[in-house]
């Protein structure tokens, strides 16, 4: 993967709401244009992240999946 | 004061409190009733032991603890044995749903896609661990038709669990459709019926229901206590493992003056049901009605009439946040809720309204009213009063 993240957030073990709730706050902490890499395994993240990211606008970067882990790249927007 | 003698119409300090003149948000907590907090509190005034104790304390202990499991059984036609105190009704469907599980040769469950949270997240678990799970839809009312879920089960489900009565939107289940056709495939049929128990009538027989989830403060009994009812011989595992409690299957000393309040509770809500239920309808329809008339642009979300929980009045007000709406409201004096506690923590809509189909102009302005056993007509009538404006004013401000 070519993006560096900027900061990474740990929710494994998390059930949504809270990767989301989580998310939410460690983006307020970056900059505009800045990267948060999320790792999860709550199965219902992949939905979840997709439907923030279009509502926020911030840009989903790239999804990885390994097992049971999804990786989240997501790029601060304005 | 005679505190045995109270009656119902005795309000609870808790709906008096603060600046709060109008609560419509027992969905979310309601006041227990004050024939409750009279029996739970020589539990903890002393002269009560350890149910699992030898002395003659404990003995007295287990008598009420038995009493309680009587009482709750009771209300909805259970065996006493097969009830099982949790701490939750959300302890309670993880109980359910990964204590079947563990137990069963099938790695496969069924449940609604618009199920209590901690039934999802518990399903979500198990899907961690290599089970499969089969969210099945709901039509715009928020109704499961049993045929869909007959077209999922498969031959190694586990599990059907369906919620009686969404706590969101106010829909019942066809209950009685999805636990015969689960009957006559096998499968043990759980129902989280946290919001229908002691307002819908059912009883587990009836409906082949094989685990039934209840919570203590949905029947004005205090927080901190809940349910699972197992129907003998199906086989579960517990999730909280100790000195063997509760058969078992929960173990954990039991939070005694809790369980005797629910075990009130569910008798309170056996015997008064039937009267509260007409009465409560009747709040609720002028409560729907009235805000479709005053306020433009609304509509109800969930089903109507009879397949609506009684307590129950869901709207979504195009144009306005929910959260808006709820804080002019509570400077108002009202307290009500939008619906879904985790979802006003993220400010994602929620799994219920995109389920039933509300588009994004909607979800926003999801307004829930759940009312109860001291709710008055005027004080739907201050809603409606107050409400109009309000909706009126912050569309203004709208962008």
């Amino acid at each position: 993967m070519s993006v560096a993240p900027d900061r990474k957030l740990d929710c494994l073990g998390l059930f949504c709401p809270m990767p989301i709730l989580k998310m939410r706050e460690a983006m307020k902490h970056l900059a505009a244009g800045a990267v948060l890499e999320m790792t999860s395994d709550d199965p219902a993240s992949e939905a979840d992240v997709k439907s923030w990211t279009a509502r926020t606008g911030h840009e989903l970067v790239d999804i990885e999946k390994n097992g049971p882990i999804f990786r989240f790249l997501v790029r601060k927007t304005g | 004061m005679a505190r045995s003698s109270a009656s119902s119409s005795e309000r609870p300090a808790s709906s008096r409190a603060s600046l709060t003149r109008v609560y419509l948000d027992y969905g979310g907590f309601a006041p227990v009733d004050p024939r409750v907090v009279a029996v739970m509190r020589p539990f903890f005034e002393g002269g009560v032991g350890n149910p699992s104790a030898p002395h003659s304390l404990g003995v007295e202990a287990r008598a009420s603890l038995d009493g309680a499991r009587a009482k709750v059984a009771r209300l909805f036609g259970g065996s006493p044995g097969g009830v099982i105190f949790t701490a939750s009704a959300t302890e309670a469907n993880n109980l359910a749903i990964k204590g079947i599980a563990l137990r069963a040769a099938g790695r496969h469950v069924v449940t609604s896609a618009i199920d209590h949270i901690s039934t999802l997240n518990a399903c979500r678990d198990l899907e961690k661990h290599g089970y499969a799970v089969t969210y099945v839809g709901v039509d715009g009312d928020g109704r499961v038709d049993p045929a869909v879920v007959a077209r999922a089960l498969r031959p190694d489900t586990a599990l059907v669990s369906v919620m009686a009565a969404s706590d969101e939107i106010g829909t019942v289940q066809p209950m009685r459709e999805i636990g015969r056709l689960a009957h006559a495939r096998g499968v043990p049929f759980h129902v989280d019926a946290v919001g229908a128990a002691g307002r819908v009538p059912f009883s587990v027989d009836e409906c082949r229901i094989d685990l039934l989830t209840l919570s203590s403060n949905d029947l004005y009994g205090p927080p901190g206590a809940g349910a699972l009812w197992v129907r003998p011989d199906v086989p579960l595992a517990p999730i909280i493992l100790g000195g063997g409690q509760e058969q078992g299957y929960r173990s954990g000393t039991e939070n005694l003056p809790a369980i005797a309040g629910m075990g009130v509770a569910a008798d309170l809500a056996r015997v008064e049901g039937g009267a509260e239920v007409a009465r409560l309808s009747e709040l609720r329809d002028r409560l729907l009605a009235g805000v479709l008339d005053a306020v433009a642009d609304t509509r109800i979300t969930g089903a109507r009439g009879p397949a609506r929980l009684p307590h129950h009045a869901s709207v979504v007000v195009r144009g306005v946040k929910a959260d808006s709406v709820l804080m002019e409201l509570d400077l108002r004096g009202v307290a009500a809720s939008s619906g879904s506690a985790c979802n006003a923590l993220t400010g994602e809509p929620s799994h219920v309204l995109r389920a039933i189909g509300c588009d994004r102009t909607e979800y926003e302005g999801s307004l829930c009213f759940t009312l109860g056993r001291w709710t008055t007509a005027a004080e739907v009538d201050a809603v409606l009063e107050v409400l109009p404006p309000i909706v009126t004013r912050l569309r203004r401000l709208a962008p």
